[in-house]
């Protein structure tokens, strides 16, 4: 492959710098993984919107059920007074939050928009082994992204199924009234399963064949570990759902009965693949996120991480026990009760090296010289906030418990402290740190503060009360929790998680402002202006094409010397030659 | 009125859940207490000074392998526990000579006596909607099947919650220990009408069930004797109910 030859090559071509591209090969078409990254992440971004606006709407709809959601009177005109939701609207609302959300907001943000932006420059690669079929990852992204959105204006509206789409019900038009929309939401993610495997292809050729001289694979930098492996679990599962994706339009269009017992079919089997591929899924959108922190803390503790290595291995456990646990999400389904005891003791299993990272953690941030930046505040939320995610998890894995909680709105709030509380946090915090690297300028600190901590205090409000709901028995997914006598006592807890998911959306505002502002006016940007080691921070802020001059960094050590006895600095960079090259040795 | 936490238990193993649950909440409780501290000490003691340093450490195996065996213990003691309380639920299905057929549909729950001949699928059955009658103080079976989608019998109260799934038979059981009315909702997204889609168990005692059997469903078509027929055994379905899950039946 000459591309990959040329892009790996230690030394620059020499038309370099010469390369005047136009505006589409520059800004549309670009093969540059720094474009595509920002690509990638604006995609995010802007899905997050319509996501968060979704989530809202049936917020409201579970405070106040049937009024007039304010502002929705020229959409919503069916109903007298116009504005109200109704329940096929209630469950295309939060089937396509949570679908966005999950496919659309996280995944390109941390795999697609940082695994992109984050793995040539931090092993010291040019470029991405495959720029061009790179390219084509995200232009299948951004079609699946419209056939997605697509759905919104077909007769019968939206898919409603919910995001996990359970067969028979997604597979009959009849059985919701959706017919287009839960068509084009099975082409949609088979669009996107076909982006996440050119996107993983290319990852995992990049890792392991076009690190820098020195770059060994313990020398690589932990969130290069969790994309790595996330790339892996990427081309594994998403072929799973693809699958099972066709399986379902197939039924819905061709008359096969794949899904359908009247023709011989197993509704189970849709719940198997699903979650064969959902929980490998639910670790694709947190080890980033993971590795994320992983970076942020020693940098602004100034610290090296603590237990490099148990770090890289728990998440190299993580995915491979992330294959052998998916029954957990099955255990009142109709499976046999004797499959649901191994998949206990796996999901037991997995909370361990969950457990081991978090205290790995809390080690880094001992004896450190803490500095509250932006993005470290985000860091240390994704980690409190992982906490609790995870042991809510342990709930569900005590199967007995789980019969309760099952379907509850506990698995609302679990799910939430894991992917909101986790990846959005994650995210942010790699936002706010990565920032000056990829556009060239600083983020504002003081909106970046009034973006965080009314964020931070919103998001518990909102998602904290929803473990009181799941224990009070409140289900998920219901139009209107007043058609229960069992749950009337509870409804004031709905109106306060409304509330503040209200503040939490309004809180979102000065990120918005934050991002765009910074974009064009926010102060330049020094090479390394977090003083930190990685390799990244040794290319121009933002690296122009090929991210480094004539010649490619050589890597000496470890990637997180922070207060290192060597140098007087507190940072000792993977570049930096010293005088007593033993030292590159550690690590 | 507030309320903020589970709902009265009324059934059997309802105390082994809530039981379990509580130890759950405790350890989870506890542990983040103690991480939650952990980090807001190192926090303010740790924050940077001018002129300190900060300690240079890459780890510590010992702490490694402690932090990594002590969860392990409590998970392995609590995957005991509730592979215990589980099979205990799940794993068999007790004798009974109540046995009621629940079948969700759209969005309505079909509640199926076998009559007083003991036999579903004959011309005595009698079926109810959104209504459950059955006694107290004795195992309870229940035939659950689903007619166009998966829907899930979910009762707060009884800690009950078993998916109905088009194309299987799936028995389940209860036994409940308290008279009353139980509200009995569907818990797995089933279409528009999901929400709102419940019915009523109306717990009884052994007395008060006997006169409703009467009443309502051991009226055989030549209005015969309805006591007399005290129906022994279980009834008989077209595949066996003697396993507790059987796999696929019917179609």
């Amino acid at each position: 492959m000459s591309a990959t030859v040329v892009a790996h090559g230690s030394k620059a071509p020499a038309h370099a710098e010469h390369h005047e591209l136009g505006f589409v090969r520059t800004y549309l078409f670009s093969t540059d993984h720094k474009m595509i990254a920002r690509q990638f992440l604006f995609l995010g971004l802007f899905m997050m919107i319509i996501g968060g606006l979704l989530a809202l709407v049936v917020r409201w709809q579970l405070a106040w059920p049937e009024t007039p959601i304010p502002g929705l009177a020229w959409l919503l005109t069916e109903t007298t007074p116009p504005g109200i939701l109704q329940p096929p609207e209630y469950n295309m609302a939060f089937t396509m939050h949570a679908t966005i959300m999950i496919f659309f907001v996280i995944m390109p943000i941390l795999a697609g928009a940082f695994g992109n932006f984050l793995i040539p420059l931090m092993i010291g690669a040019r470029d991405m082994a495959f720029p061009f079929l790179n390219m084509l990852s995200f232009w299948v992204a951004a079609v699946s992204g419209v056939l997605m959105l697509a759905g919104f204006f077909v007769d019968g509206g939206h898919a409603a199924a919910g995001w996990t789409s359970y067969a028979p019900l997604s597979a009959v038009a009849d059985y919701t009234g959706v017919n287009w929309g839960q068509n084009l939401w099975c082409i949609s993610l088979f669009v996107l399963g076909v982006s996440s495997m050119m996107g993983a292809i290319n990852y995992i050729t990049t890792v392991i064949n076009m690190r820098a001289p020195g770059m060994t694979l313990f020398r690589m930098p932990l969130v290069i570990w969790s994309l790595f492996i996330t790339a892996i679990l990427l081309l594994l599962a998403l072929p799973v759902l693809t699958s099972a994706a066709a399986m379902l339009l197939f039924d819905r269009t061709l008359g096969t009965h794949w899904f359908l017992p009247s023709g011989g079919g197993e509704p189970l089997l849709w719940q198997h693949l699903f979650w064969f591929f959902g929980h490998p899924e639910v670790y694709i959108l947190i080890l980033p996120a993971m590795g994320i922190a992983s970076e942020i803390l020693p940098v602004f503790a100034r610290k090296p991480v603590f237990g490099y290595h148990a770090m890289a291995f728990s998440m190299i456990g993580i995915a491979f026990l992330s294959w052998i646990v998916y029954g957990h999400h099955m255990f009142v389904s109709g499976m046999n009760p004797a499959l649901g005891m191994a998949f206990t003791v796996s999901t037991m299993i997995i909370a361990v090296p969950s457990a081991i990272k978090t205290f790995n953690w809390l080690g880094t941030l001992w004896g450190g010289q803490i500095r509250f930046t932006v993005p470290m505040l985000n860091g240390l939320a994704f980690v409190s906030m992982f906490v609790i995610g995870g042991l809510s998890g342990i709930f569900m894995a005590a199967t007995p418990v789980d019969i309760f909680i099952q379907d509850t709105y506990f698995i609302v709030a679990h799910i939430h402290y894991v992917v909101f509380g986790g990846s959005i946090f994650g995210a942010f915090a790699a936002i706010y740190y990565w920032f000056p690297k990829m556009f060239g300028r600083m983020m504002n600190t003081a909106l970046g503060h009034l973006h965080f901590w009314p964020t931070f205090i919103f998001f518990n409000l909102t998602f904290f009360p929803m473990h009181i709901l799941g224990i009070g028995g409140h289900m998920r997914r219901i139009y209107n929790p007043l058609q229960y006598d069992f749950l009337q006592g509870l409804q004031h807890w709905n109106v306060l998680i409304t509330v503040s998911a209200l503040l939490l959306g309004v809180a979102q505002i000065p990120f918005v402002i934050n991002f765009f502002w910074s974009l064009f006016a926010g102060q330049r940007a020094p090479e390394n202006p977090w003083q930190a080691t990685t390799l990244e921070w040794t290319a121009p802020s933002p690296p122009p094409h090929l991210n480094w001059g004539a010649h490619l960094p050589t890597v000496y050590r470890g990637p997180y010397e922070y207060s290192s006895p060597e140098v007087p600095e507190d940072y000792l960079p993977q570049t930096r030659a010293l005088a007593r090259t033993a030292a590159g040795r550690r690590h | 009125m507030l309320s903020w936490w589970l709902p009265e238990n009324v059934s059997t193993y309802g105390a082994d859940i809530d039981w379990l649950f509580h130890l759950v909440y405790y350890i989870t409780a506890i542990t983040f207490v103690l991480v939650a501290v952990a980090m807001i000490w190192f926090l303010i003691a740790y924050r940077a000074k001018p002129g300190r340093r900060a300690t240079y450490t890459h780890g510590n195996t010992m702490l490694e392998i402690a932090w990594t065996v002590a969860p392990t213990v409590i998970l392995v003691v609590l995957t005991f526990l509730s592979l215990g309380a589980w099979a205990r639920i799940k794993a068999e299905v007790p004798e009974s000579d109540t046995h009621i057929r629940i079948t969700g549909k759209q969005f309505q729950w079909k509640v199926r006596y076998p009559g007083p001949d003991g036999r579903f699928d004959t011309e005595d059955d009698k079926e109810f909607l959104d209504e459950v009658h059955l006694p107290v103080g004795k195992p309870v079976v229940f035939h659950l099947g689903a007619e166009d989608v998966i829907h899930s019998l979910f009762v707060p109260s009884f800690r009950f919650k078993q998916d109905a799934v088009p194309g299987r038979e799936i028995l389940e059981w209860v036994n409940v220990t308290k008279p009353g009315k139980y509200e009995m909702p569907c818990a797995e997204l089933c279409g528009f009408g999901h929400s709102g889609m419940r019915g009523w168990v109306y717990a009884d005692t052994q007395e008060e069930y006997e006169q409703w059997l009467a009443a309502n469903v051991n009226v055989a078509a030549d209005g015969g004797s309805p006591a007399a027929s005290e129906s022994p055994g279980p009834p008989t379905t077209e595949t066996s109910p003697a396993q507790g899950n059987p796999e696929r039946s019917g179609q």
